[in-house]
């Protein structure tokens, strides 16, 4: 199959100046970008094998000794294209504060705790079919310096490659419901309620485990149409 | 499994955010390995060894220690390690990614081989080029630029370049140093140097 990356789908992202996001002011470019053709260097991009991932790195709480503090959650879903087919063969990188909002990052300075069996990171191949699963602990809120009183909603960061260099997507998944979601400027820089939206898990009870684990089911939609569609299905 | 909907749309970026070091790019700090390092080299790839380094700034010529940079090249034939490309042929086990996040003075490097010539859409050769893609705490999302090199003849013909403003194309062009196969390129987020960047 053959795929094409129209220039419209970028519509969803956010503007790289959203002022009430005060980090973007001294660093998003002030001049347009200069449009050009799709080269075999944009159409291609890296390709993975299974040795880049290892057994166990999807489960996040199976890194340590003992079992990390929180919530145990599953986030699942299918990474997709713009025509709903799953994408295969996808890395799929996470990060993530623990459930206190702590990351272990150095720089990070919120006075909750660190666990000493939660790291936050993970990562994963999709399937055949573009499945991925996660097994990790719902992170907590926390607070950030961006204006008065500012919180981040609950999210967990995810990078994912797809089948080229400009299907390449960073991006967090938020939690169903959050009341922080009105007060978020990173949240609200995606200009587009819809598209909003789409970054937002779902609950799902039907692949939530008993006596285990609720669920989350998170759908990642790339870039990318077939070049060739049927007119008729 | 699920059926295949139809998407309404692409799943909108985010920003890196501050603390994607340990989960991106621990390089040794952090309880966690690294999926790739800032070298694209393998024990048997052809080509011309060389460096790439510089450093990233924002819009108040202040060194950004937050930034993620991304590469993606063509071998030294100009072949890409991508079944897409029809022409690959099986160049060792080159593959021609390599990612780098800042250090606190915002310096960055690649280790990698000088690449080939690649086709444009026409057929007519682009002169040996790499793409970047540029992460930062701040930047909602990522944005693409290329590095071509300035010893390189083919740039004056360079298609893309040739869409590139004259006086900005030096943005684009990492310069040797005289004595070792070492090119710079600084990246300028904003402002008057405000590098390049391609809407693709």
């Amino acid at each position: 199959m053959t795929f094409i990356y129209p220039i419209g789908s970028n519509t969803a992202h956010p503007l790289p100046l959203s002022p009430d996001y005060k980090s973007s002011i001294k660093r998003a470019p002030n001049k347009p970008l200069i449009p050009m053709p799709h080269t075999l260097s944009e159409l291609t991009g890296p390709v993975y094998g299974h040795e880049t991932v290892r057994e166990g790195d999807n489960d996040l709480t199976r890194q340590h000794a003992g079992e990390p503090l929180g919530e145990r959650i599953i986030v699942h879903g299918h990474v997709r294209d713009e025509d709903g087919r799953g994408v295969p063969n996808s890395l799929v990188e996470i990060w993530q504060a623990n459930s206190c909002g702590r990351y272990v990052h150095v720089r990070d300075q919120h006075p909750a705790p660190l666990d000493p069996n939660f790291t936050g990171a993970g990562r994963t191949v999709s399937d055949a079919s573009g499945y991925y699963r996660f097994v990790t602990i719902k992170p907590g809120a926390y607070p950030w310096g961006n204006h008065h009183n500012a919180w981040r909603p609950a999210h967990i960061h995810l990078s994912v490659f797809g089948y080229s260099f400009v299907t390449r997507l960073v991006t967090q998944m938020y939690f169903p419901n959050d009341p922080l979601f009105p007060f978020d400027p990173i949240f609200n820089s995606v200009p587009d309620e819809k598209a909003r939206a789409r970054m937002v898990s779902s609950f799902d009870l039907e692949n939530t485990q008993p006596e285990w684990a609720l669920c989350y089911r998170f759908d990642i939609v790339l870039r990318g149409k077939d070049a060739t569609p049927m007119e008729n299905h | 499994m699920q059926d295949s909907v139809k998407p309404d749309g692409i799943t909108p970026s985010q920003t890196v955010g501050p603390f994607f070091k340990y989960g991106l790019t621990p390089t040794g700090e952090y309880a966690w390995n690294d999926a790739f390092t800032n070298s694209t080299l393998t024990p048997d790839v052809s080509g011309d060894r060389i460096r790439i380094e510089g450093r990233v700034f924002d819009g108040d010529g202040v060194a950004v220690p937050d930034a993620m940079l991304e590469i993606w090249q063509a071998d030294v034939q100009g072949r890409f390690a991508d079944p897409q490309d029809k022409r690959a042929l099986p160049n060792a086990s080159f593959r021609g990614f390599a990612r780098c996040g800042t250090d606190k003075d915002g310096n960055y490097s690649f280790e990698t081989i000088k690449p080939g010539a690649v086709p444009d859409p026409a057929g007519k050769p682009q002169a040996p080029h790499i793409l970047v893609a540029v992460f930062a705490r701040g930047m909602l999302r990522h944005l693409y630029t290329r590095i071509y090199f300035n010893d390189e003849a083919g740039n004056a013909a360079d298609p893309v370049l040739a869409l590139v403003p004259a006086d900005r194309r030096a943005t684009l062009t990492a310069v040797r140093e005289a004595s070792k196969p070492v090119y710079r390129l600084d990246l300028y987020l904003q402002g008057d140097n405000e590098t390049v960047f391609f809407d693709v």
